[in-house]
């Protein structure tokens, strides 16, 4: 379990990121908490040139308010999600996802961007980022910056929009209009499990209805996905335990997860319906 | 300050039954300690294995030259290089004449048998460089096909795991009970009977999963070596050693230092130790080896691996008839030290705690392209108490009884022990029914007997179920007379020695070599207690052949009932010595000598005493003590138990089942186990909570899983699923004490129970909650996908997809074997 040799830099500022990412040779690995990174360098399924160590680079952590939005700095740790009042207020849903990756241990070194980079569709924050609309920052050599939003940042499996050179700082969180309900459904077998399925829920009701829902899934294909059939089915539908089992239905609709130890396809297919009704029955507050 | 004490308060309080914290847990919990991986000596160099990628095949040729010019390298070995003097990994256990022994290079020459079977050896100045050039060593394999599947495998035209034998089967091993007359024509009682049922489980393969990756580190010093191994048989290893590498006895001391857990999966000569042992002898240099966690889990030895034809016999009125068992038992791809033994072993459990008239046990062994299969927590127990209490459920839903009802009805009572079983066994002394009233009150059965009503009655998609185990074991590993007779190569009994220092502080040297179990603790409160010393005076020393030179080690929840039964014998020898010495210095017959507390006083001679400890200070110096003895106190004893020991207990799961995702969900455990004497109930305690972890955890969580091409894609704790606490519920515990009259402690082991009997209760907990759905069984361990399945496509949930799960790369075999693959370039940031 010893890596293969690489070099290792390890900068301060974003400018200091780029430019060592840009120095690094052909294959560069940004390690932001090193929670996946470490260990699949261990097992040598990846032997970087060069791993940038971003922990140095304080500007990038944190949370702060930016008027209809909040943001995430890309190093900000699983741990400081956690205690964050901005997030507990207009994303609990974050939160409360954060709350079950992996444990404590992890959590106070792997970071909100990391995991988000990384885009492992096991992994629980790519699919609540992609409920909630996120915005991913990403700086790019000489400091130009664009910005993707989660729709299309999630490319394929481990893969996102960021192209070589380029680094994600940080991700914007729109904040929600109305009245809004949050729920994220875990299902994994032992506590510090990837999700075999999971769903995260956001639901704005409205005169008894259900005016609108948000569904990301976990694991239900290469990348998270938008479980955009049942969103349909739901946007005006009746608060109500039947409308909602019914909607969840078509939860599966569009997906296509893997077969593995955990579950074949099929199983996930109906894990995914069961727990978006789960996920909307408690986010609609039933 | 005047103090009144009567005399109870002066009398110190008996050790034996005080739940003393272990004295070894600070430095064992530190890790300040000499775990074998810490060790480092002058020159020391650091072995890499080379291991194969694939299952079966024949090796063509191996180009070691690439790896040989890398920095640090210092050489690099093929089985060709050791094929003249590496033997075979010895087979201590040929169960019938017949068996057939394919035999275990440590390196393979020709041909290789499992994934992550050794093909090279690197030795490097480092252990980076030596992981840095294990993948530029160039192995050629001619692929063959692999073995993988037991049904298949004893089929006429199966392939073959080894082309120069005959068949893929090593043994066939049968225990008839009429044939040895300890019960009636098996076939016959079938004939007769009203009912049979017959039913087909699988007890999965486990890997033993030990906290600490195996290690060793060999020192030569001219032609002696010295070889420090994670080990749990230190004594048995240098005998093994010797015998497969030619170095003398003599010239070869073997220590375990602290050794971090093992559960049987230390228990094996490894072909890394033979290795180091080769190496450091080739290049006269220390040498070391330790194992990744990825190496321990696809190349230590795994455990369990059965497949089970059960059929059982009974009348309508629910009186058991007969039982016969069918075991296909799954060797692997070699024999390692008892892989033949332990479902033979199984074969005098299978009865249990019932009064069966007649029973056969049939067992044939099996090699597989896999890594071989050997002593895992329990050792042939485990499969057979799991097949025992999954088919008495069967047999009570096939008479429509009460599952506790058609047990009470045919165990043993109280009243007849000792009780000779159907398989010949002489069971000691115990109380079932005590032992089932008690944990029927600790979970509050009638309670949740009704929440199950309830919950079939409302159709809640949650159903409750309540699984019983009703379990006896055979510890105390073992009357070697018995050993002898079931052609295992060795004995049983165990050695120890009290040495009482000047200061009067004793040391106690056990050949039961501790691997966390706490013998340290518990050695002392015996020898306390027996010669009334302190016991804070007492140090026990073990681990090393040149400190302890007898011992069988650790296994077999043997240690306190022939080990600790060792201790208080050489205790009871330093009294008898010291008594002489007393009658001598104090001027008394030694027959008005009486020893208490520590003390020899003359009876009717208030005041005249003498303290053991005094009397070790004296016979030190010498210069006054009787002529007709040595100026010495020590003591040495040998104990060889005449029987097994059998522990009992009732355990009793109440399991949540979602019928919509199939998720299981322990929602009660209560368990009351007879260990007989227990001489630290926090010991105790913590032994019966780590063997229900693992014993749940085959009902639920682990299962060692091959792909199609013989991959081991359980390869890491990410798809190999150990519980944490977070996983597990809260257990209730309690004891009843029947002591056991084999040894003078009482006890009769407590290091397996939890394992044994939890696996069943677990597994009936879940069938009793969904069988009113159409479940009659469900393959272990019970996957959320399993249950589900079962409850919505019938049969027992199946086989699971073999591929490892895709969360972080998915890091498998063919990986972690150092090879390369596309996933060695994934994309993203981590």
């Amino acid at each position: 379990m010893i890596p293969a040799p690489f070099a290792y830099a390890r900068p301060t500022t974003v400018d200091e990121a780029l430019q060592a990412i840009a120095d690094g040779g052909e294959d560069v690995k940004i390690m932001a908490g090193g929670q996946s990174l470490i260990p699949v360098m261990r097992l040598r399924l990846a032997a970087p040139e060069t791993v940038v160590d971003l922990s140095k680079v304080a500007e990038l952590r944190g949370v702060r308010d930016d008027g209809d939005a909040i943001v995430i700095g890309a190093m900000t740790t699983h741990h400081d999600v956690l205690v964050d009042p901005l997030i507990a207020q207009h994303a609990p849903l974050i939160a409360e996802a954060t709350e079950t990756v992996a444990d404590r241990q992890v959590r106070a070194r792997g970071t909100f961007g990391g995991a988000l980079a990384h885009a492992d569709p096991a992994g629980d924050l790519p699919a609540v980022a992609l409920a909630l609309d996120a915005e991913f920052v990403i700086a790019g050599p000489g400091g130009a910056r664009r910005t993707v939003p989660a729709a299309d940042f999630f490319v394929d499996y481990l893969t996102t929009a960021l192209e070589e050179g380029e680094l994600l700082v940080e991700i914007r969180v729109p904040k929600l209009a109305g009245e809004w309900g949050m729920h994220y459904e875990k299902f994994n077998r032992v506590a510090q499990a990837w999700s075999i399925v999971a769903v995260a829920a956001a639901v704005r009701r409205e005169d008894g209805q259900i005016a609108e829902a948000r569904i990301g899934l976990t694991n239900m294909g290469p990348t998270p996905l938008r479980a955009r059939a049942a969103e349909a089915a739901l946007a005006g539908a009746a608060a109500s335990a039947d409308a909602i089992a019914a909607a969840a239905q078509s939860a599966a609709e569009g997906t296509s997860p893997s077969s593995d130890l955990n579950g074949q396809a099929d199983y996930r297919r109906h894990l995914a319906q069961v727990l978006t009704r789960r996920a909307v029955t408690a986010a609609a507050g039933l | 300050m005047t103090v009144t004490e009567d005399a109870a308060d002066l009398a110190p309080a008996k050790e034996v039954g005080k739940a003393r914290r272990r004295k070894e847990d600070a430095r064992l919990i530190t890790g300040r300690t000499t775990w074998t991986d810490n060790m480092v000596l002058p020159g020391m160099l650091h072995i890499a294995v080379v291991r194969s990628p694939v299952a079966h095949a024949k090796i063509t040729n191996v180009d070691v030259s690439a790896a040989k010019q890398a920095p640090g390298i210092i050489a690099v070995y093929t089985g060709a290089d050791f094929a003249e003097e590496q033997g075979s990994i010895p087979c201590a256990w040929p169960v019938t004449p017949d068996m057939v022994n394919p035999g275990h290079p440590s390196i393979a020459v020709e041909e290789v048998n499992h994934v992550g079977e050794a093909v090279a050896v690197i030795v490097a100045r480092s252990r980076t460089a030596a992981a840095d050039a294990l993948e530029l060593v160039d192995v050629d394999y001619d692929l063959l096909p692999p073995v993988l599947d037991m049904e298949e495998a004893v089929k006429g035209e199966a392939d073959l795991c080894h082309d120069h034998i005959e068949s893929n089967t090593a043994y066939h091993f049968v225990f008839d009970a009429g044939e040895a007359g300890t019960g009636a024509d098996t076939e016959q009682a079938f004939a007769d009977a009203d009912v049979v049922v017959s039913r087909r489980f699988v007890n999965q393969r486990l890997i033993p999963a030990f906290m600490e990756p195996r290690s060793v580190v060999v020192q030569p010093q001219g032609d002696n070596f010295t070889m420090w191994s994670a080990t749990q048989i230190p004594h048995v290893l240098r005998v093994m050693l010797a015998m497969v590498t030619g170095i003398p006895e003599h010239k070869l001391r073997v220590i375990a230092p602290d050794v971090g857990g093992g559960f049987g999966g230390k228990l094996q000569v490894n072909p890394e130790e033979v290795i180091a042992l080769l190496v450091a002898r080739r290049l006269g240099k220390p040498v070391k080896w330790t194992e990744t966690r990825s190496e321990s889990l696809m190349t230590a030895h795994h455990g369990r691996d059965q497949i089970q034809y059960i059929d059982v016999a009974a009348d309508r009125e629910g009186n058991v008839k007969a039982l016969r068992v069918r075991l296909l038992a799954d060797m692997g791809a070699y024999l390692r030290l008892i892989t033949p033994g332990v479902p033979a072993l199984g074969a005098f459990m299978f009865p249990a705690i019932y009064k069966f008239p007649a029973y056969r046990f049939e067992c044939d062994g099996i090699f597989t392209n896999k890594v071989p299969t050997d002593a895992y927590r329990g050792a042939g127990r485990p499969e057979a108490t799991f097949a025992i209490e999954r088919i008495m459920d069967e047999l009570a839903v096939e008479l429509g009884m009460d599952p506790l009802e058609l047990r009470r009805r045919n165990w043993i009572q109280a009243q007849e022990f000792p009780f000779t079983t159907v398989a010949g066994l002489e069971y000691d002394s115990g109380d079932y029914d005590a032992a089932t009233q008690q944990a029927l009150e600790l979970i509050g059965y009638d309670e949740l007997r009704a929440e199950q009503r309830r919950r079939r009655e409302s159709n809640d998609p949650v159903q409750l179920g309540i699984g019983f185990s009703t379990f006896t074991e055979m510890c105390g590993l073992a009357p070697s007379r018995v050993l002898g007779s079931l052609s295992y190569g060795a004995g049983g009994w165990e050695a120890a020695s009290i040495r009482m220092l000047p200061t009067g502080k004793v040391e106690v040297v056990t050949g039961s070599t501790p691997h966390g179990q706490g013998h340290e603790t518990a050695w002392s409160q015996l020898v306390a207690d027996q010669l009334g010393v302190p016991f804070e005076d007492v140090e026990v020393l073990h681990g090393d052949t040149a400190v302890s030179p007898r011992g069988m080690d650790t296994y077999g929840s043997r240690s306190l009932v022939v080990g600790g039964t060792a201790v208080v014998k050489a205790a009871e020898k330093v009294v008898a010595k010291a008594r002489k010495v007393a009658a001598h210095l104090l001027e008394a017959s030694e027959d008005d000598l009486e020893f208490a507390d520590g003390k020899f006083s003359v009876r009717g001679t208030p005041g005249t005493s003498m303290g053991i400890q005094e009397i070790a200070l004296a016979v030190f110096a010498a210069h006054n003590y009787p002529e007709d003895v040595e100026p010495s106190i020590d003591a040495d004893a040998t104990f060889d138990p005449v029987n097994f020991s059998f522990p009992h207990g009732t355990h009793i799961c109440a399991m949540e089942v979602d019928t919509e995702t199939g998720m299981v969900k322990i929602r009660k455990y209560a368990c009351v186990d007879d260990v007989g004497t227990i001489v630290n109930p926090l010991i105790v305690e913590g032994q019966i909570h780590g063997g229900l972890a693992q014993g749940i955890a085959q009902a639920l969580y682990e299962e060692a899983v091959y792909d199609a091409d013989g991959n081991l894609t359980t390869g890491t704790f990410v798809d190999y699923l150990v519980p944490s606490a977070a996983d597990l519920p809260h257990f209730d515990t309690g004891n009843t004490v029947h002591a056991a009259p084999g040894n003078p402690i009482g006890a009769k082991g407590v290091g397996e129970a939890g394992c044994i009997a939890s696996t069943p209760a677990v597994v009936n907990a879940a069938l009793d909650a969904v069988r009113h759905l159409g479940v009659s069984d469900i393959r272990m361990p019970l996957t959320p996908e399993r249950v589900w399945r079962a409850l919505h496509e019938g049969g027992d949930g199946g086989a699971r997809a073999t591929a490892g799960t895709n969360a972080y790369g998915g890091a498998q075999t063919e990986t972690t074997a150092g090879v390369s693959t596309p996933q060695s370039s994934l994309g993203g940031d981590r």
